[in-house]
């Protein structure tokens, strides 16, 4: 079954058609990757997506329900979890204080004035182990604002991982990145896809990051989707090409 | 346990035993009882509204409002319905926290300035209602005719009225109720969405916090316990005066909080006994005390931004 289903969206502005007519469907366990130049309308796709404003046609279903019509935070309860382009975490708390808050919210303890020993022990286990998926385990005491940006951003997806997310939403997950922080986010990412099996929809500047894991790229152009298909697909596609050049000339 | 957790431990001893002996120590540098009792309730309303301020984030600028709300309803309980203190305590606390609640609904859609000068104009309404409604609350006047009843314990009753050190210590009982269930709450998975809201309201949003919801329960749970401190206050005072809904009482309260340090627990309430020993012992030289507590504010501001206790704190580590 497809965990994402989105059926001919479109989101105005006024007169600017920011994403026109756009249709996808993700698979589960699917790694997808949205490229385009800039401007294209990719992050405006992923607000829709994860119910940042609604759009202004269209469908978007979400493990077999409508979600179109969902507010952000309802939609993460049903297993949606996104990251940003700009970090977006909690700078003053410690890494184990960021990511407990997305576990206790997930567990369901948001409203508890209270929590029992074995189940703060079933919290913090929960913390410890996405602390170790995403390398942290050894800084849990560091506060978040403190560490180097690769590992801010490391922190930032290990909070989405503690929702337990059915689909996890990454934008520019390597953006103000080095080469090496790159390879260790493009590394983990590899490993939630291939390990984990968690279905990711991402959106990405850097190619050698999207042809690395992508098995599907879909390229977005002035609001619409040019093309979709496999990386070998892509990188043969003539139009795509032409947008590409076209937009770097 | 660690250093850190010792250190916290000893504090809060230090400022437990500060304030159960106050009475015998305030006395020989100058104080007096009847002052201590003052800095508790003005301290507990500021604490109660840095619960909203510090560990959510949204500046509230009319929660003078709920602490005369619940003046008045202590008072007027105690003036037409019973004589009775706890009666009159828990009505003023419903009345300001029922209040709080209906008003929050409206309130916590906004954000930032808008959030602050809502909060104004519903306090300024409830200004002008008991300002024009001679007939119930005296008006201009303020609401008198009511004094704080002895406690009654069955076997014995605690007289509060004449002796300035019990009431002092009934102050002190729910002042430590008050502020026990504020650290409960904290510390609670709630609690932490609060901090969370503060610190970053979108990634809370993106990690399936109803926002609005749980300001709106911060909101509603700080404008209680703004309530039974105004009904406190109607209690030291014997008398509820409608200055204390107007927005420059909620501008005190805003200056305590910020002046002790709205990151800390205990900032206001050390904010609260800067501002009210300065105004007990300036008034008595000049009118113009607020001129001089003003200029503090000034210099904690720009010198010490998280506040006398965020300095202190920082100095020792």
């Amino acid at each position: 079954m497809n965990v994402l289903e989105i059926d001919n969206v479109t989101k105005r502005f006024g007169n600017l058609v920011a994403v026109r007519d756009v249709s996808l469907s993700v698979a589960k366990g699917e790694l997808c990757a949205i490229i385009g130049p800039n401007g294209a309308g990719k992050t405006t796709f992923f607000n829709l997506i994860s119910g940042f404003f609604p759009p202004t046609s269209g469908a978007i279903t979400f493990d077999g329900r409508d979600i179109t019509k969902l507010s952000t935070h309802e939609r993460v309860t049903l297993g949606m979890a996104r990251t940003f382009q700009i970090t977006e975490i909690f700078p003053e708390l410690t890494v184990f204080e960021n990511v407990r808050i997305a576990a206790e919210v997930a567990g369901g303890y948001r409203l508890r004035p209270w929590m029992n020993r074995s189940e703060t022990e079933k919290i913090h286990e929960r913390v410890e182990e996405t602390l170790k998926l995403v390398s942290l385990e050894t800084k849990t005491d560091r506060l978040v604002g403190e560490l180097a940006h690769g590992d801010q951003r490391a922190a930032e997806i290990a909070m989405a991982l503690a929702l337990k997310p059915h689909l996890l939403l990454l934008d520019e997950p390597t953006a103000g990145m080095g080469d090496q922080e790159t390879y260790q986010i493009t590394q983990l990412i590899r490993r939630l896809h291939r390990d984990s099996n968690y279905t990711i929809v991402l959106i990405e500047h850097d190619m050698r990051v999207v042809f690395h894991l992508a098995d599907r790229i879909c390229v977005l152009d002035q609001g619409r989707m040019l093309a979709q298909g496999t990386p070998k697909e892509i990188a043969a596609n003539e139009t795509v090409q032409a947008a590409y050049l076209g937009s770097a000339a | 346990m660690s250093a850190e957790q010792t250190r916290k431990l000893i504090v809060l001893a230090a400022i437990w035993a500060a304030l159960l002996l106050a009475p015998y120590w305030m006395a020989p540098l100058g104080g007096y009882t009847a002052l201590a009792t003052r800095v508790l309730v003005l301290g507990l309303a500021a604490m109660s509204l840095n619960f909203l301020l510090g560990f959510t984030g949204v500046l509230s600028f009319g929660h003078a409002a709920y602490f005369g709300l619940g003046a008045y309803g202590a008072g007027l309980t105690l003036k037409f319905l019973a004589a009775s203190t706890p009666l009159a305590l828990i009505a003023g606390m419903l009345l300001g926290g029922v209040c709080g609640a209906i008003l929050g609904t409206l309130i916590v859609r906004r954000r930032g300035v808008y959030f602050a000068m809502v909060t104004i104009a519903f306090g300024q309404v409830f200004y002008y209602i008991a300002f024009q409604w001679s007939s119930l609350t005296g008006g201009d006047d303020g609401l008198r005719g009511f004094s704080r009843q002895p406690i009654d314990f069955g076997l014995f009753k605690l007289d509060i009225l004449s002796s300035a050190n019990n009431f002092y210590y009934f102050v002190l009982f729910c002042f430590a109720v008050v502020v026990g269930a504020m650290g409960f709450i904290l510390r609670s998975p709630f609690g932490r969405t609060m901090i969370a809201i503060r610190e970053n309201e979108r990634r809370s949003r993106f990690l399936g916090i109803p926002v609005e919801r749980h300001i709106w329960i911060a909101f509603t749970l700080s404008c209680f316990f703004m309530g039974l401190a105004g009904g406190l206050y109607a209690l030291v005072n014997n008398f509820a005066d409608p200055r204390g809904l107007h927005y420059s009482q909620s501008g005190d309260f805003v200056m305590m909080a910020v002046m002790g340090g709205m990151r800390s627990f205990w900032g206001p309430l050390l904010g609260a006994t800067v501002f009210v020993v300065l105004q007990d012992y300036l008034s008595s030289i000049t009118v113009n005390w607020m001129s001089f507590v003003g200029l503090l504010f000034v210099l904690v501001v720009l010198f010490f931004p998280r506040g006398l206790l965020g300095f202190i704190q920082r100095s020792k580590a």
